[in-house]
């Protein structure tokens, strides 16, 4: 399975005909300060193309806001991160995708929800848009305003938005908050095929099911530090910390 | 001094007739006002748009100032406009002081810091959504900007209807830069005052039930549209 991870990761950069990779992904003692207190405290990660990784962890460890600094949309205060040795830039911004828990759509119809993000990307065609649309199981509301739709259609035109810009990065924040099981089972099968199709999914989930479903690897997050990061296939029956111990069980963690 | 029912029944058939003075009073007034609206738009708009997009030191001054310009009284507008275009005055060369042009200048001063004032509230709204989307996607900001005015058109063709209602319905200015001459400057705001001075109130009447449909009709114009607007979730 993660050969042919490797593999598909191989050919989809050889597809696109991009320049260089952005992955691995080095976060060396990563602080953000903001009203005066440190909500990072000195993460270190390493993340790998390929395995898809799941960050898990308490309310207000810290999930969001590396999302966030991940992807640039907020500066640390200090520490380094370092795409594939390089900082990060508009490029490498470009090459990286984000879904948010409750999803902003344009005041627009569905169609044109994609297309704009098609045109941003130069690649503007309503052969790609009806693909897309049909990817995520749309396709019938092409012209419906996208502010009309159910929570779970708007998380898959997200989703579908997100892929539009064809990203080597996927960030997913807790995007199946509140959807039915059909709708949680529609958009994992999407984060699926994107996976197979070689890009890197780092996805913030609090729903243990769904983690193990979806994960290769989970990133264990407390107080804006990892605590862990752990195989998937180890972690749900022996975490190796004491809180990630809680955490599953359900209990209190300090 | 006529008795009113009289009165009321001569402005009724001025209109019914469309009396060729009643019909060119109106004329001037929809062209002058329509005239100050667009360009009012076409300065307020743009101004508004990256007032509320832009962050810079003194924004709030430009905020307040915008505010309190909003409430400009007409007179002075028309005061103002009056020194500048009259011969003394720094655009006198221009020589179009009592004339329609002068007359949009001056309603155009008066409703650009409305325009401006409003849209920059709605596309300061729409861009608060938008703006950490923008900034994920990578959106450049003429693309922004172009993708808020157009998402917010709705909105902004309120924030228009309002301008031009406050345009066509004022009388303090065109009557100082217009002068209110018959069949050149005379609009329905002018006419109405000059003929219930002369005590000619049927004209005075028609021109007043015309002005209140006018009225009546941007009031249906703007709510329309924002029932459109919401019943397309585009609001
Ligand atoms: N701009 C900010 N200013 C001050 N505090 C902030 C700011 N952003 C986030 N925080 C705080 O940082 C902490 C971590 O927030 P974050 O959103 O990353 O938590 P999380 O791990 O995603 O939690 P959840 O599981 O509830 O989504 C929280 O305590 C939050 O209140
Ligand atoms: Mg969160």
């Amino acid at each position: 399975m993660l050969e042919a991870t490797v593999n598909l990761t191989g050919q989809s950069v050889a597809d696109t005909g991009r320049t260089a990779d952005v992955l691995p992904v080095d976060i060396s003692d990563l602080v953000f300060e903001a009203g005066g207190k440190r909500l990072i405290d000195g993460l270190t990660l390493q993340l790998a193309a390929g395995p898809r990784t799941i960050i898990m962890g308490p309310n207000g460890a810290g999930k969001s806001l590396l999302l966030r600094l991940l992807h640039g949309m907020i500066a640390p205060t200090s520490g380094d991160i370092r795409w594939c040795g390089m900082p990060l830039s508009e490029d490498i911004r470009k090459r990286q995708a984000m879904v948010f828990q409750s999803p902003v759509l344009l005041r627009r119809s569905v169609a044109a929800n994609v297309d704009f993000v098609l045109k941003l990307r130069g690649k503007d065609s309503a052969t790609r848009r009806l693909e897309i649309l049909d990817h995520v199981g749309l396709s019938g509301h092409a012209d419906q305003a996208a502010r009309l739709l159910s929570g779970g259609e708007q998380q898959r035109l997200a989703l579908a938005r997100a892929l539009a810009l064809d990203p080597e990065v996927l960030f997913l924040d807790e995007p199946t908050v509140s959807l039915d099981p059909a709708s949680v089972q529609m958009i994992e099968d999407i984060i699926q095929a994107a996976h197979r199709r070689g890009t890197k999914i780092i996805f913030v989930t609090h729903d243990i099911g769904q983690a193990k479903r979806l994960a290769d690897e989970i990133v264990f997050v407390h107080r804006g530090r990892v605590l862990e990061q752990t195989p998937a296939s180890r972690f749900f029956d022996a975490p190796d910390s004491e809180q990630a111990r809680d955490y599953l069980a359900g209990r209190i963690i300090l | 001094m006529q008795d009113f029912g009289e009165s009321f029944r001569l402005a009724f058939a001025l209109v019914l007739s469309a009396d060729g003075d009643l019909i060119e009073i109106i004329g001037l007034s929809l062209r002058v006002s329509l005239s100050a609206m667009l360009i009012s738009c076409a300065i307020g708009l743009p101004l508004g748009a990256s007032v509320a997009i832009s962050r810079f030191p003194g924004r709030s001054a430009v905020m307040v100032l915008l505010n309190a310009l909003m409430g400009l009284p007409p007179v002075v507008v028309g005061l103002l406009v009056y020194l500048m275009l009259s011969n003394a005055g720094p655009f006198g060369w221009l020589q179009i002081l009592y004339s329609p042009a002068a007359m949009i200048i001056a309603q155009s001063i008066l409703i650009t810091p409305i325009i401006a004032a409003l849209s920059r509230q709605v596309i300061e709204d729409l861009h608060n959504e938008y703006a950490e989307q923008f900034r994920s996607l990578c959106v450049p900001s003429h693309v922004a900007i172009g993708a808020l005015l157009w998402d917010a058109r709705y909105s902004l063709l309120t924030v228009a209807l309002a301008g031009f209602g406050r345009a066509v319905a004022e009388v303090g200015a065109v009557i100082i830069v217009g002068g209110n001459i018959n069949h050149l400057t005379r609009v329905m705001t002018t006419a109405i005052a000059l003929e219930t001075s002369k005590g000619d109130l049927a004209l005075a009447l028609a021109l007043g039930l015309v002005l209140m449909i006018i009225a009546l009709c941007v009031n249906g114009a703007v709510m329309t549209l924002r029932s459109t607007a919401v019943k397309y979730a585009y609001a």
